[in-house]
């Protein structure tokens, strides 16, 4: 009796623990597809997207889920094939420093002319 | 003077958002990426159009030639267009094409080549479009050059026309 108690116990232990797995792929799928665009739409990402394209790529990126890919090895198997373009948060490289540093330079600016500004007021 | 100074630079500012804009209107809305270097073929494997076997890409790539990949569906109307193109290039001795049925239905490709005549040496069947992600592709109709290395050089979206048909003669030449 205790032998089949432990049995049961095991079984479910291992039951949940595979659902929970599955609950966390799903959500890591549906992440990072959120974070691809759908190449061929208008302004949509594949995880909102019915199209052929965005359909082939949910079974990549499923299939790549269950090898065992993490997100960042799903993104840069699709940035090799299709280039920055297809992942909405781009990467800091040579291409995008101007989009990653240009806002930092604006903001910096905006603050050295208001700075400027309230300091002559308080001159006058 | 500061007021003329920030109308000036008002009407600069918006002449300029004009004609990106305007120049923007007449691009196509199409995205066709540069391939940066050199990208060998995937590795995978697919079934044979005709017989139904799993063939690997090392088996269908397996002569020292240029191939030509052109993915294609019966339901798609510019590869109707495209078709006698590709029978021409065909008859190239120094190019093999190698045809990759996407999302299709196996019946309604086979009336499809039957009515318009077999260009390709071999047909691979992507039946969920995987295959085609491998290469990079986007649809239907896509073609891509391969060289003797098995490296892709050159990809072409949409129908081929005359003048790519030109240009892939002298890159095969």
């Amino acid at each position: 009796m205790k032998i089949l108690n432990i049995f049961v116990v095991l079984f479910l232990f291992i039951g949940f623990s595979h659902l929970k797995s599955d609950e966390k792929n799903d959500e890591l799928k549906s992440k990072t597809l959120k974070n691809i665009r759908c190449l061929i739409c208008q302004g949509q990402s594949v995880y909102d997207s019915e199209s052929d394209f965005a359909s082939s790529i949910k079974l990549i990126v499923d299939k790549k889920i269950n090898e065992g890919l993490k997100e960042d090895q799903i993104y840069e198997f699709l940035r090799e094939k299709y280039g920055d373009w297809i992942i909405y948060d781009p990467q800091l490289n040579k291409n995008t420093y101007i989009l990653w540093l240009l806002p930092l330079l604006l903001f910096l600016a905006g603050g050295a002319i208001i700075r400027k500004k309230i300091h002559k007021k308080n001159e006058k | 003077m500061k007021n003329k100074f920030s109308l000036f630079f008002v009407i600069i500012f918006l002449s300029f958002c004009f004609v990106v804009f305007y120049k923007g209107l007449n691009n196509s809305n199409t995205y066709a990426p540069t391939i940066k270097g050199k990208k060998k073929i995937p590795i995978f494997e697919a079934k044979d159009f005709n017989s139904s076997v799993y063939l690997n890409s090392k088996k269908i790539f397996e002569e020292d030639n240029f191939y030509i990949l052109n993915i294609w569906a019966s339901w798609c109307v510019p590869c109707r267009t495209e078709h006698p193109l590709l029978m021409r290039l065909s008859k190239n001795q120094s190019v093999k094409l190698i045809g990759l049925n996407y999302r299709d239905n196996l019946n309604n490709a086979k009336k499809f080549i039957n009515e318009l005549g077999n260009p390709y040496s071999q047909i691979i069947i992507d039946d969920n479009g995987t295959l085609s992600v491998e290469f990079g592709a986007y649809g239907v109709p896509e073609t891509f050059i391969i060289d003797k290395n098995k490296i892709i050089i050159r990809k072409f979206i949409g129908p081929i026309n005359n003048e790519i048909v030109e240009e892939i003669k002298l890159i095969i030449k």
